[in-house]
């Protein structure tokens, strides 16, 4: 092996993240007693309370008797400030130039079939801003002319039809908040603890507001055969001209739809302008960017990514092939792994919950590493399929605690912990982890990424 | 205008709207059938019962010229290569071709999952190809080289022999050897939907939401490596200034228990006031190289990115490595640029480059003058 310590670099191990060496040193750690660790801090804390937590007092009344910054007016407070349409097009403060998409270091090997993951822990609300909602190519982003952009409908329909975006947007159109994640997010996880923060545990997931036409319009309009036609491909225009096998019974019910609005405006390049498709509770591979061809047909496709990626190893050395439903899922953003907490004191635990089978019934949110819960409060009415924040208050005494959260979707399904979701599917699977999530928050106020058992 | 005629006229016009959404043309004016010549141009997809495969035939031996000339470079000599893209020969044996299950997947020492050890459908391979490779160039491969390729990728994987021509007619057998064909299930409860699969399963993880004593007391089974802290970049900078916490200052050691972590300000400045401002292309001969931005585009544009990045290696060197190794040298570059090559960084080939020689040209002295920004 190496000598990590010198180059601190986790080398490439596309599946699991770290290599065999890492994961000996990580399972050699957790055996010599990860467990005393825990101990020993809980026990060290009720010993040496008050010298744990030096940390900071962030607002102290300064010896002279106010804080300068409200003594001393600022340059904005006795100026004159900027013009209207500075920028035609606005963009965030300069203060928040930290919050960024971003791969991760290694994962792969080219930035045209890659990933980068939104940076969760910044995060409010359910909505994620356009220019930071994750991204996955294939074979590299197009901004494409949406003068030349054209949709094909084809396959077992009474005729084959083309469709400019002009026309596509004439339609009765529809607008949802729908979440999107990858099939793979989470999926470094799987084994062992890989990544430390939020933003790579599980920033392939982003939510918008999506405006387009139910797919079921356009078939109908192609007179399709919708009883013989049992599957339906949807194919992207770009190089790798993705495509992916569509289920009837989502289309029928009108769920799937042509998206070419997002957040109020066109989507983003990134995201499949002009046109793409969007499948509430799916995975993100089967909302087909640069949407150029619908087939209808009478048998699944079997492409590329349904038969040699996004299939899922189960103990015994089967695949679980078209698996595609995103399960019920839920993690904490703040505080979250990578963080500091500034001081002792009250804080709002909050995150992200979803659902690919329908609506956030509740969050449980446990400071004891899953011992004892209680309800965290949904910040707005939960929408089916999209992202839903809830908050929770917490008073940290400044000893050691381990956050989770574990969401429950209106099917009744309760999101598992590792061991349930291992001894069901093994750790090989890559796809569709969608295991409760650990923080272990330390005396130092540091917020480590864990795996409990 | 009688009243009567007012009532006819609006029965009427109620009559012909609700007539209107009762047929399929209700959306008039938008869209128009497709031509036939349309279809053919996009309807390329080939299905697991090959429709839609296109009549023709490749050998193994054109397979393995066009492999060398077009493939190679990314996915290695004999397909196994990981250097790019996950391998995508190798793991699969004899035995597996007999039983159409890959045994090798069932062995978790064994590292990596090539495409053949898990590829069940032979039109997967063959559609793949013709719509998406080769990786800067898709779409362009003809139907006999991609009969070819496919061929030889089973060549390769000691599932053709040698001597082998696939074709249309004979590739529904060759479905019958690939090693993980019964290797798939679709008994889950993952699909949306009664079409496939089995409609009745549940799903298979299962937990209940206890609220008191729930489980033992945690213990942690797997945190990060203490030489992995900053493998993702120093998360103080990836974390907002305001608010409840700030990132750690993953640049330095850990605070230790029962001492308070520092939070570095300064180690949490926005990454971009960091930068450093953008060299001067010093040394550039007489104007001849063009600026930065302009060379980025054309290598945009000629898809030399898919291969070579500014200063990290890729599939090929970084342009700052060239440029240093080759300072000055514009016309050997170009040269190279245009006729490709191997040796000179490694055993793994770049082809020759169909672009202008205006273009390489360009791209030549912006390399012999330094490859700055």
């Amino acid at each position: 092996m190496q000598d990590q310590s010198v180059s601190g670099r986790v080398i490439k191990a596309p599946e699991n993240f770290l290599d065999k060496g890492g994961i000996q040193t990580v399972l050699s750690e957790a055996k010599q007693g990860r467990r005393s660790f825990i101990r020993n801090a809980f026990a060290a804390a009720a010993a040496g309370a008050g010298s744990a937590m030096a940390l900071a007092q962030g607002n102290p009344i300064p010896t002279e008797g106010g804080d300068p910054n409200i003594i001393n007016l600022p340059a904005h407070s006795t100026g004159l400030g900027q013009g209207v349409a500075t920028e035609g097009y606005g963009m965030p403060s300069k203060f928040e130039s930290n919050v960024q998409r971003r791969p991760s270091p290694g994962l792969t090997q080219t930035t045209q079939a890659s990933v980068s993951f939104a940076p969760l822990q910044s995060l409010f609300g359910m909505v994620t801003p356009s220019g930071l909602h994750f991204e996955r190519h294939h074979q590299g982003w197009w901004d494409i002319d949406p003068s030349k952009h054209r949709l094909m409908i084809n396959g077992l329909v009474k005729s084959a039809k083309v469709f400019t975006m002009d026309e596509i947007m004439r339609l009765p159109a529809v607008s949802r908040f729908h979440f999107i994640e990858c099939g793979a997010n989470t999926g470094m996880e799987w084994g062992n603890v890989a990544v430390p923060t939020v933003q790579y545990t599980h920033g392939m997931i982003s939510c918008s507001e999506f405006t387009g036409v139910p797919l079921i319009t356009l078939l109908e309009l192609a007179g399709a055969d919708l009883k013989k036609g049992k599957f339906v491909l949807a194919e992207g225009a770009d190089g790798s001209s993705m495509t992916r096998t569509i289920p009837m019974d989502l289309i029928k019910s009108g769920e799937v739809f042509i998206a070419y609005g997002q957040n109020g405006e066109m989507l983003r390049p990134e995201q499949g302008y002009p046109l793409r498709l969007v499948v509430p509770g799916v995975q993100g591979v089967s909302w087909v960017k640069y949407l150029r061809r619908i087939e209808v047909g009478d048998m699944p496709y079997a492409a590329k990514d349904e038969a040699v990626h996004y299939i899922d190893l189960m103990p015994g050395g089967l695949h679980r092939q078209y698996t595609s439903i995103q399960e019920c899922k839920s993690v904490v953003t703040t505080p979250s792994g990578g963080q500091v907490l500034l001081d002792k004191g009250f804080y709002q635990i909050t995150g992200l919950a979803w659902s690919g089978r329908g609506k956030i019934k509740h969050v449980d949110v446990s400071v004891d590493g899953g011992r004892n819960w209680r309800r965290a409060r949904l910040a707005h009415e939960a929408m089916s399929k999209a992202l839903t924040r809830f908050n929770m208050e917490w008073i940290w005494d400044g000893k050691p605690a381990i956050i989770q959260s574990r969401a429950t979707d209106d099917t009744g399904y309760v999101q598992p912990n590792y061991t349930q979701l291992r001894a069901q599917r093994g750790t090989r699977s890559i796809y569709h982890n969608n295991a409760i999530q650990s923080w272990l928050v330390q005396e130092n106020g540091e917020v480590k990424n864990v795996q409990v058992s | 205008m009688s009243r009567f005629l007012n009532l006819a006229l609006a029965a009427a016009l109620l009559s012909a709207t609700a007539g209107a959404l009762a047929q399929p043309n209700k959306y008039a004016g938008i869209g128009r059938d497709a031509t036939p010549k349309e279809v053919a141009a996009w309807d390329i997809d080939v299905r697991p019962d090959f429709k839609g495969l296109p009549k023709g035939s490749g050998s193994v031996a054109k397979g393995q010229d066009v492999w060398e000339g077009k493939c190679a470079h990314c996915h290695g000599i004999f397909g196994e290569s990981g250097e790019v893209f996950s391998p995508l020969v190798g793991g699969t044996t004899a035995e597996d071709i007999k039983t159409g299950r890959v045994a090798r997947l069932n062995d978790p020492s064994f590292p990596g999952r090539t495409t053949l050890m898990k590829v069940p459908t032979l039109s997967t391979l063959w559609d793949y190809i013709n719509r998406a490779m080769p990786w800067n160039a898709p779409k362009s491969l003809s139907t006999e080289e991609v009969y070819a390729v496919t061929a030889f990728l089973l060549n390769l994987g000691g599932i053709l022999p040698d001597d082998f021509v696939l074709s249309d007619k004979n590739i529904k057998d060759v479905q019958n050897r690939m090693p993980n064909r019964n290797g798939m299930t679709q008994d889950h409860a993952l699909w949306p939907g009664k079409e496939l699969g089995n409609a009745k399963a549940k799903p298979d993880a299962k937990n209940v939401a206890c609220m008191k004593d729930c489980v033992a007391e945690p213990k942690v089974a797997s945190m990060l490596p203490a030489y992995a802290r900053d493998a993702h970049g120093n998360l103080a900078q990836q974390n907002r200034l305001v608010g409840p916490q700030r990132g750690a200052d993953t640049s330095k050691p850990e605070a230790k228990d029962g001492e308070a972590a520092k939070v570095a300000q300064a180690a949490a400045a926005p990454q971009a006031a960091a930068k450093p401002e953008a060299k001067p292309t010093a040394k550039a001969e007489a104007g001849a190289a063009a600026d930065g931005k302009a060379v980025m585009a054309l290598l945009q544009k000629n898809t030399c990115t898919a291969c070579h990045a500014v200063d990290k290696k890729l599939v090929g060197p970084s342009f700052v490595e060239i440029a240093k190794k080759h300072a000055g040298k514009a016309d050997y570059l170009a040269g190279k640029i245009k006729a490709g090559g191997a040796g000179v960084w490694g055993p793994i080939p770049m082809p020759a480059q169909s672009l202008s020689d205006a273009d390489a040209k360009t791209i030549a002295n912006w390399l012999a003058a330094g490859a700055g920004k």
